[in-house]
């Protein structure tokens, strides 16, 4: 259950966050339905976005490693949302999801780097944002600590 | 009224995000139901290579025209389920293979295509013989450690459907197979083709749900009930 706010103060640093994490939902989202749709998705940037998207590694059994992305990202954003107006108790369960997908996210690149050989330039951005989003709540947080 | 608010944001986001999921795979709501079945227009399109490699039935009632990149995994992937419903529909469906290499996504697509356009010059079926060799070995010659490498694996294959090497390498850069990999190009570009393996079906693109196996065999039999 998540409780009430602490106070009317209202952080900037999650609303940042929240934002941030809407990049990360758009290409989670754009991912899932090329997967679905099953098509070979053209890469503007760099090469390889077949041979990663169409490998083994970008589904969970039956269900698009995507479209799990879309989903962690949509909680991420609901606890930025909550946390910037300082419902307490969230921030806690931002900070573990955040390490859980910044993990995934590294296991992720090696995948792409020594074992599938490619990259894939909408991973690489679904990479960035997790990580921006991971030094955004954590510099925040011990920022605050120092102050 | 101050507490809910970020509920309320959240609760837009997610109709939001859902919306936006929708309306990009609504394309393929248009498989439901039967379809119209629209024919290019001579006029309106570059024609492509001419003439087109074509597989079955000149007459047949329905055309199935795939852009396809030999190296494309979901090509590759594909090809195998194209055999069969070549089988299954038999008289009643004929097969257009265009070029459409997603270079420098693959780096050796072109080639490929090169290397398929170079054994129809050779004979029609030297053309499907190509196809079909480089779809089926695929993951090798996709792994081939440079262009050299690659090449020579084409000759060997070459000489398995029995071409003429020599003339093979001879006609592999030269500007009839370049030509036809361009005028498919134009036609892959002028009826919007954004990735590989794309299908239409006597003209209509088969997108979404139609662009998968069991979906592009109900678009081909409503264009054969349409009939």
């Amino acid at each position: 259950m998540i409780s009430t706010p602490k106070s009317t103060a209202f952080s900037w640093t999650y609303l940042i966050a929240a934002l941030v994490s809407l990049i990360g939902l758009g290409d989670a989202i754009y991912l899932t339905v090329q997967h679905i749709t099953g098509a070979s998705l053209r890469c503007t940037i760099i090469s390889g976005c077949s041979e990663v998207l169409s490998s083994p590694y970008a589904q969970v059994g039956p269900v698009p490693l995507a479209a799990l992305g879309a989903a962690a990202y949509f909680v991420v954003f609901s606890l930025a949302i909550l946390a910037a107006f300082t419902y307490p108790l969230v921030k806690l369960l931002l900070k573990i999801l955040l390490c859980l997908m910044f993990l995934t996210t590294l296991w992720l690149l090696y995948l792409q780097a020594f074992v599938i050989h490619h990259f894939c330039q909408y991973c690489l951005l679904s990479a960035a944002v997790t990580t921006a989003l991971t030094l955004i709540v954590f510099l925040s947080s011990l920022r605050k600590k120092t102050v | 009224m101050k507490r809910s608010i970020p509920f309320l944001i959240i609760a837009i986001v997610l109709v939001v995000a859902l919306g936006v999921m929708w309306k990009m795979s609504s394309s393929s709501r248009q498989s439901n139901g039967p379809q119209p079945v629209a024919m290019p227009s001579p006029g309106s399109l570059p024609s492509g290579a001419t003439p087109a490699h074509v597989r079955g039935n000149a007459n047949a009632p329905v055309t199935l025209e795939e852009f396809a990149d030999f190296q494309c995994p979901s090509c590759g992937a594909y090809y195998a389920e194209l055999k069969k419903m070549e089988a299954d529909f038999g008289d009643k469906l004929r097969v257009i293979y265009r070029e459409n290499p997603l270079y420098p996504n693959h780096q050796y697509s072109i080639i490929a295509a090169q290397a398929a356009e170079a054994a129809g010059l050779q004979g029609e079926d030297k053309f499907w013989a190509m196809h079909d060799k480089l779809f089926e070995n695929q993951s090798t010659w996709a792994e081939a450690k440079d262009k050299d490498a690659a090449v020579a694996m084409f000759v060997e294959y070459a000489k398995q459907v029995g071409l003429n090497p020599d003339q093979f390498m001879r006609e592999l850069n030269g500007e009839a197979v370049a030509a036809r990999i361009f005028q498919d190009g134009k036609r892959s570009h002028a009826m919007g083709v954004q990735s590989t393996p794309s299908f239409f079906v006597n003209g209509k693109e088969a997108t979404g749900e139609s662009w998968k196996p069991e979906g592009l065999r109900k678009m081909i039999n409503d264009a054969l009930n349409a009939q």
